[in-house]
C-alpha cells in the first residue's frame, strides 16, 4: 500500500466530488423543478432551491396525469413498467439458467448447435428483429398486453452464456457428491446449483431489471392503449404535446418517479451480492 | 457389509484413451483394500467405476454379490470421500452430513442422531453450524468422513482423501481413518499414490501401472516379494536398486540367469563390508551424496566396477557408520536378499 499522505487524497476526493456533482445536478434539478409552479419553470425564473408543491405536484402526478397528453396517472404507468421490468428479469434469469443448466450437464444430440443458436441471440437484440417480432405478437394477439410487453424481450436468452460460465466453475465433484446423495437431476439443480448461483442471480437481476426497465423501442410499437403505457413512453408523450404547455412539474417528477424502482433495486439487491462476493465459496 | 469383486473391468473414455486395461479384483468384506500407483495409472477411474460414476466399458463390477455396473450411485450403497472433499459450500456441516440421509427419506429422528453419532465420532461436534469455508483443511476432511459415514454404507470409497493436508495431519488422519474403518468394519477401497499410506493403511495392496494391476497382495508380501521391477521400484523408499544382472558379475548364479534378468537390492538390505556373501552380490562404491534422517542415513553412490560403472546405488546405513562423501566403499548384501527379475520385468522363481 502506498504510504497516507494527509492531502494525498485530495486531488482523487476532488476528482470524484466534480463527477458525482456533474451526475447529480441534473437529478437534483429535476426535483426541485418537480416542486415549483409551472410558470416559473416556463418563463425560466426557476429557483435552484426546492419549492413549496411537492405534495401536490407528486399527487397529481401519481394518481390524475396531465390534463392533456397522456391520459393516465403515472402511478398506472409505474405499474406498467414495473410488471414489464419484473417479467423480463424473472423470466430471463429462468429461462437462461435452466437452459444453461440443460447445456452444461446434460448431454444431448445438437448440444453444441442449441449452444450456438442461444449464443447468436445476442447478437439479435429486439431491434435489430423488430419488424418479425412485431409481425408475431401482433399474429398472436399480444398487442396491449403484458405478454406482448414481456415475452419477446425474454426469448432471448442472453444470460446464458453467464450462467454457462457460471456453471462450469463449479466443481465436478459437487455434482458427483450430489448423485451419492440420492440427488437427481432436479434436486441437484434445487439444492445445490441454485443457491451456488445466489450472487450471480443478484447481480443478473440488476442488470436485466434495468434493462426492462428502460425499454423505450418495443413498448412503444407493442402499446396503444393508454393504460398500458410504460413511463418511459409517458415521459416522452407529455414532452411532445405541441399544443397545450408541457407541464414540466409533472414532468419532471415523473422523471423523478422513473429513477426510482431502479435505485431501489440497485440498492437491496446490492446488499445480497456484495455479501455474496464476500463470503465467496471455495 | 458386502464384498467389491471386479471382473476383468475395463474402461476407454471417449475419445479412446483406454484408462484400465481388464482389472479382477476381490475385496473380502470388511477390508482395506488400498489401490496404489504412479499418476495417470487409472486408480481415480477405477474407483469412480466402483462408485458409479464412470461406466464400465466391459466386466463386471459386483458390490456384495450384486452386479451393479447399471446401478444409480446413490443405489448402490457406497459413500465416497473426494480429494477437494467436494463438501457442499452454502450448507452448514449439518446439512451436509444430512442431506443424502434427507434425500432417502430417512426420519429427522434418524438423521439427527446419526449425525450426532459421527460427529461425536470425528469430534466436530462443535462445527456442526458452520460452513465449509469457516474450516481448517483438517475439519473439512473430517466432515467429508462424516458425510460418507452417516450413510452407513457398504462400502467407503476414498480418492486421495489425504493429499490436501500437511504431513503431519496427514499421518495422523491416517491412523484415524485405519482406526475408523477398523471400528465399522466396513470395506473400504483407498486410492493413493503415496506408497507409504498404501503401506501403512492396506490389509490389501493392489499395485496399478498404466491400467493394469501390477501386483495385488499383503502389504509386506508386496514389499518383501514384489512381482514385477515396477512394483519393486515403486513400493519402499527409497526404492529398490534395480541393475542388470550381468552388471552384479562375474557371479556364479548371475552368469546362470536368462539373458536381461534383473536384479534388485533394498537399500537396507546393502551391508557395508569388503567380502561378498556366498553366491551374494558385492558392489565396489563412490560416495556421491549423503542424506542424514537421523537414526540412519541414506548413502548415494555409483558403482566403480568395471561390469556395472555408473549404476546408482542407494544404500542405507546406521547414522554413526556413515561414509564421508567421496570415499570409496564397498557394499554387500547375501543371495536371500536378492530379487531377481527377467527380461519381462517378472519376478524368477526364488
Ligand atoms: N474424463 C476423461 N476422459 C478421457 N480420459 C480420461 C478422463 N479421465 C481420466 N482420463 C485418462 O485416464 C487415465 C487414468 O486417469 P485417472 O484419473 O484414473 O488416473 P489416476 O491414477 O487417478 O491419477 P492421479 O494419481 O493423478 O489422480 C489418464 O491417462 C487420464 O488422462
Ligand atoms: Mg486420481
Amino acid at each position: 500500500m502506498v504510504e497516507r499522505r494527509r492531502f494525498g487524497n485530495l486531488i482523487p476526493h476532488l476528482i470524484l466530488w466534480v463527477g458525482i456533482a456533474l451526475v447529480a445536478f441534473p437529478v437534483y434539478l429535476a426535483f426541485v423543478a418537480s416542486t415549483q409552479d409551472n410558470a416559473a419553470i416556463a418563463n425560466g425564473q426557476m429557483s435552484l432551491l426546492p419549492g413549496d408543491l411537492f405534495f401536490e405536484t407528486y399527487y397529481k402526478t401519481l394518481f390524475v396525469g396531465t390534463s392533456g397528453s397522456t391520459r393516465e396517472p403515472v402511478g398506472t404507468m409505474l405499474f406498467n413498467s414495473f410488471v414489464m421490468a419484473m417479467a423480463i428479469a424473472v423470466g430471463k434469469i429462468a429461462i437462461s439458467i435452466l437452459s444453461a443448466y440443460a447445456i452444461v450437464y446434460f448431454r444431448f444430440r445438437f448440444r453444441m448447435a442449441v449452444f450456438w443458436l442461444i449464443f447468436i441471440t445476442l447478437m439479435l437484440p429486439v431491434e435489430v428483429r423488430i419488424y418479425p417480432t412485431y409481425k408475431i405478437a401482433a399474429d398472436l394477439n399480444l398487442l396491449d398486453s403484458y405478454s406482448g410487453l414481456t415475452l419477446p424481450l425474454i426469448a432471448s436468452a442472453t444470460a446464458t452464456l453467464l450462467f454457462r460460465q457460471f456453471f462450469m466453475t463449479v466443481p465436478d465433484e459437487l455434482l458427483e457428491a450430489s448423485r451419492i446423495d440420492g440427488a437427481g437431476p432436479v434436486r441437484f439443480f434445487k439444492d445445490t446449483l441454485l443457491p451456488l448461483s445466489r450472487t450471480n442471480i443478484a447481480a443478473l437481476f440488476v442488470i436485466l431489471f434495468i434493462y426492462g426497465w428502460n425499454q423505450y423501442l418495443w413498448p412503444l410499437l407493442i402499446t396503444t392503449r393508454d393504460d398500458m403505457q410504460t413511463i418511459q413512453i409517458g415521459i416522452r408523450k407529455m414532452i411532445t404535446t405541441s399544443d397545450a404547455l408541457t407541464e414540466w412539474p409533472v414532468v419532471m417528477a415523473t422523471a423523478v418517479l422513473a429513477m426510482l424502482p431502479p435505485v431501489a433495486v440497485v440498492v437491496v439487491m446490492q446488499k445480497l451480492f456484495v455479501r455474496g462476493l464476500v463470503e465467496t465459496e471455495k | 457389509m458386502a464384498d467389491v469383486t471386479l471382473r476383468d473391468v475395463r474402461k476407454t473414455y471417449a475419445g479412446g484413451v483406454e484408462a484400465i486395461k481388464g482389472v479382477s479384483l476381490k475385496v473380502a468384506d470388511g477390508a482395506f483394500c488400498v489401490l496404489v500407483g504412479p499418476s495417470g495409472c487409472g486408480k481415480s477411474t477405477l474407483l469412480r467405476m466402483i462408485a458409479g460414476l464412470e461406466t464400465v466399458t466391459s466386466g463386471e463390477v459386483d458390490i456384495g454379490g450384486r452386479v451393479v455396473n447399471a446401478v444409480e450411485p446413490a443405489a448402490r450403497d457406497i459413500a465416497m470421500v473426494f480429494q477437494n472433499y467436494a463438501l457442499y459450500p452454502h450448507m452448514s456441516v449439518y446439512n451436509n452430513m444430512a442431506y443424502g440421509l434427507r434425500n432417502r427419506g430417512l426420519a429427522r429422528a434418524e438423521i439427527e442422531a446419526r449425525v450426532h453419532e459421527a460427529a461425536q465420532i470425528l469430534e466436530i461436534e462443535a462445527l456442526l453450524a458452520r460452513k465449509p469455508k469457516q474450516l481448517s483443511g483438517g475439519q473439512r476432511q473430517r466432515v467429508a468422513m462424516g458425510r460418507a459415514i452417516v450413510r452407513h454404507p457398504k462400502v467407503f470409497l476414498f480418492d486421495e482423501p489425504l493429499s490436501n493436508l500437511d504431513a503431519k495431519l496427514r499421518i495422523a488422519m491416517r491412523v484415524e481413518i485405519r482406526k475408523l474403518q477398523r471400528r465399522l468394519k466396513t470395506t473400504a477401497v483407498y486410492v493413493t499414490h503415496d506408497q507409504l499410506e498404501a503401506m501403512t493403511l492396506a490389509d490389501l495392496l493392489v499395485v496399478m501401472n498404466g491400467g493394469e494391476v501390477e501386483q495385488i497382495g499383503a502389504p509386506l508380501e508386496v514389499y518383501q516379494k514384489p512381482a514385477t521391477t515396477f512394483v519393486a521400484a515403486f513400493i519402499g523408499a527409497p526404492p529398490m536398486n534395480l541393475m542388470p544382472a550381468a552388471h552384479a558379475g562375474p557371479n556364479g548364479w548371475a552368469d546362470s540367469l536368462p539373458p536381461g534378468a534383473v536384479v534388485g537390492v533394498r537399500p537396507e538390505d546393502l551391508m557395508l563390508g569388503q567380502d561378498a556373501p556366498a553366491g551374494g552380490l558385492r558392489l565396489p562404491l563412490t560416495v556421491e551424496a549423503v542424506e542424514h534422517i537421523g537414526a540412519e542415513s541414506f548413502v548415494y553412490g555409483k558403482v566403480s566396477s568395471k561390469a556395472a560403472a555408473g549404476d546408482d546405488v542407494i544404500v542405507r546405513v546406521a547414522a554413526d557408520a556413515t561414509p564421508a562423501l567421496g570415499t570409496s566403499v564397498a557394499v554387500t548384501a547375501s543371495r536371500d536378499k536378492l530379487h531377481l527379475f527377467g527380461a519381462d520385468g517378472r519376478r524368477l522363481a526364488d
